[in-house]
């Protein structure tokens, strides 16, 4: 797995952040299989949200390498990554207050867009017909990830917890990634809401040959839907492997106890 | 659908009654009453407030040195169209007077233009140090920018570009400056407002429109969404450098075509025109009618042009008279503007007319729309 291999859409080498004298993530190796879902996990504090803000431009990594798509994109602008193939959805959810879920799947075709100030303000035909495409566009993500029709006009903050955190994803599916980010996504869900978005994600997967790398604390979620299982603890990788091999590994164990989350 | 639609050409009928009756109001008071003087005044400071609300209203960026434009603009109409170049002999579509005299004249609209491209560049010199910035330190750099160009103003009277070529003419002003001259048209006196009135409406309508198409567009929705959220917004590819540069870079230029027409208006150049109050002034217009609201802009400029010309000046300078004070109340001016935004801040914090945003999110609040309606209806 550790191995470069062509066959891998991200291949992060000797990756670490050190925020002050806290190594928050210290030398980690990761590749992710083009087309897989997997996984990263590990208790509160393992250092996964930072290891996606490398990978998505937030953080510039103290050390390592990050390959995405046979491009170096370590230490990249957020955006220019983002228009390389990479989309996120955010721990907490972080949508446009005062935009409607429409407008908040809109702007996360941005990248893909082309008008400009002056188009803009001539709006010509071809803005036009952006502007018509990028809407009918929002609209058809929000139905794929299962919002109902009549919310998609209204303000995304005054949706259930359920329905932004789809809206979210919508908003990362509109700028046609090859790999999708979710961090901890079933946060708040319900069981109900656990299972649809399990389903998504294999949807994603065989419907639109998205890569899928999940952070996730609902280990039915994770054994559900994870080909691959990597498991950081104060930063480091303690374990990785298959879903079996994972559950059973001792360190892991030793590293969730108290928490009760694999026995789950 | 249909209602929606139906919803639109109402909205639009209103408008164009609306623009009709501003259109000719000129028509009903005297050529040079001070009525349509405010007006215009008026109407030059909707297209400032325009400008900055694009700054602060869409891309929420605290800028506190938008007079730094005003003066730009003015001081391009100062160098490009009076005879404050005496030694310069540069006359560039010009009527029959400016013609006659020394100094550099070129065509109001040329100027306009070249206002527009000057102020868009010191928008963008301004923005590039506070890019990294956020809130307050914005705020900051900007307030020490428009007081660099204020002071810059008062002491350009000493600083020559060429020989003969001073900077400014600091506190005496460059005055005086070329009356609009447009080709077709009768050349503009001070003697007959009614034809400023018109361009400044002009101007004003242009901005609109911009505000308008700019807020619906792609741009508009990236500039909310650096607002609303910065670290979602980069991560949802917006550049947040050049995003900001353009909301910097438009609105400023809206401040610098103001300022061109104000300074061919007012006749003069005067560096003291350009102090920090007046980008308080101006600010206090966005966010009376409510941060992003293009009509409640509109109605803030309005209405803080009238306190301020009027109301203040007219009608309560006897107040402290009268109650046994001994005071000039327009010294006060801003002390007053500056109690209506605490008093707006408690009251209405959304400003006049809030965003449609906000509106909505009040509205959607208690629920209300067509699909009750149809579920109540048989
Ligand atoms: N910007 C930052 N500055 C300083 N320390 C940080 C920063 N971001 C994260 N950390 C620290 O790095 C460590 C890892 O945090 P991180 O958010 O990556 O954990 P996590 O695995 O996502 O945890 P959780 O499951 O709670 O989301 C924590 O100790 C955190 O306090
Ligand atoms: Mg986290």
């Amino acid at each position: 797995m550790t191995d470069a291999s062509p066959d891998l859409i991200l291949d992060a080498r000797d990756v670490s952040k050190v925020f002050g004298g806290l190594t928050a993530v210290g030398g980690v190796n990761f590749g992710i299989p083009r087309g897989g879902i997997v996984s990263l996990i590990g208790p509160n504090g393992a250092g996964k949200t930072t290891f996606f803000n490398m990978l998505t431009g937030l953080y510039k990594p103290t050390t390592g390498r990050i390959v995405f798509d046979e491009k170096a994109i370590t230490g990249g602008r957020p955006d220019k990554i983002m228009a390389l193939g990479i989309a996120r959805t955010f721990q907490n959810i972080r949508l446009f207050g005062t935009m409607s879920a429409r407008e908040n799947v809109m702007v996360g075709e941005h990248a893909r867009m082309r008008a400009g100030l002056f188009g803009s303000i001539l709006r010509t035909p071809r803005v036009r017909r952006e502007e018509r495409h990028v809407s009918d566009k929002a609209a058809e993500e929000l139905a794929y990830v299962g919002l109902p029709p009549n919310t998609f006009d209204q303000l995304a903050i005054n949706l259930s917890y359920g329905d932004q955190r789809r809206v979210e994803i919508a908003r990362a599916l509109a700028s046609d990634p090859k790999l999708l980010l979710l961090d901890e996504p079933t946060a708040g869900m319900n069981p109900q809401e656990s299972d649809e978005l399990t389903a998504l994600m294999h949807r994603l997967r065989d419907e639109r040959g998205l890569t899928i790398l999940l952070i996730e604390h609902d280990m039915k979620v994770v054994m559900g839907v994870s080909e691959y299982i990597t498991v950081l603890d104060h930063g480091e990788k303690i374990a990785e492997g298959l879903p079996e091999q994972v559950r059973n590994d001792d360190r892991v164990i030793e590293a969730y106890l108290g928490k009760g989350a694999v026995h789950e | 659908m249909t209602a929606a639609m139906g919803n639109r050409n109402v909205k639009i009928a209103i408008f164009l009654v609306g623009l009709f009756i501003v259109a000719i109001l000129p028509l009903f008071f005297n050529e040079s009453s001070g009525f349509i003087d405010d007006c215009t005044l008026a109407l030059a400071y909707i297209v400032m407030a325009l400008g900055l609300n694009i700054i602060v209203g869409f891309a929420g960026l605290l800028d506190l040195g938008y007079v730094a434009f005003f003066a730009i603009g003015a001081y391009t109409m100062g160098w490009f169209a009076s005879g404050f170049y005496a030694e310069a002999d540069i006359h560039v579509f010009v009527g029959e007077f400016a013609s006659s005299i020394p100094g550099i004249h070129v065509n109001f609209l040329i100027v306009l233009i070249i206002a527009a491209a000057f102020t868009t560049l010191a928008g963008i010199v301004i923005g590039l140090p506070t890019l990294r910035l956020r809130g307050d330190y914005i705020a900051i750099v900007t307030l020490a920018f428009g007081e660099i160009i204020h002071r810059i103003a008062i002491n350009g009277d000493e600083v020559q570009i060429a020989e003969g070529f001073p900077l400014t003419n600091g506190r005496q002003g460059i005055t005086p400056v070329d009356k609009i001259d447009l080709p077709f048209i009768e050349p503009f006196t001070s003697l007959n407002l009614r034809p400023w009135y018109w361009v400044a409406l002009a101007l004003a309508l242009f901005v609109l429109f911009v505000n308008f198409r700019l807020r619906d567009s792609r741009l508009g929705r990236a500039w909310i969404a650096l607002r609303e959220d910065e670290v979602a917004a980069i991560s949802m590819g917006i550049p947040a450098v050049k995003t900001k540069l353009l909301a910097y870079g438009t609105g400023a230029a809206f401040g610098g075509m103001s300022g061109a027409f104000l300074a061919s208006y007012l006749n003069t150049v005067n560096a003291d025109q350009f102090a920090f109050s007046f980008s308080i002034f101006v600010l206090a217009m966005v966010i009376l009618g409510g941060l992003g609201s293009i009509w409640g802009v509109v109605l803030g400029a309005v209405a803080l042009t009238f306190i301020n010309y009027r109301l203040i000046p007219d009608v309560l300078n006897d107040v402290p008279n009268k109650v046994g004070l001994d005071f000039d109340l327009s010294e006060l001016s801003f002390g007053i503007f500056g109690f209506l935004l605490v008093i707006m801040m408690v009251l209405r914090p959304e400003g006049l007319i809030p965003e449609r945003r906000r509106q909505m999110e009040l509205e959607q609040g208690i629920g209300t729309g067509d699909t009750e309606l149809d579920l109540v209806e048989p």
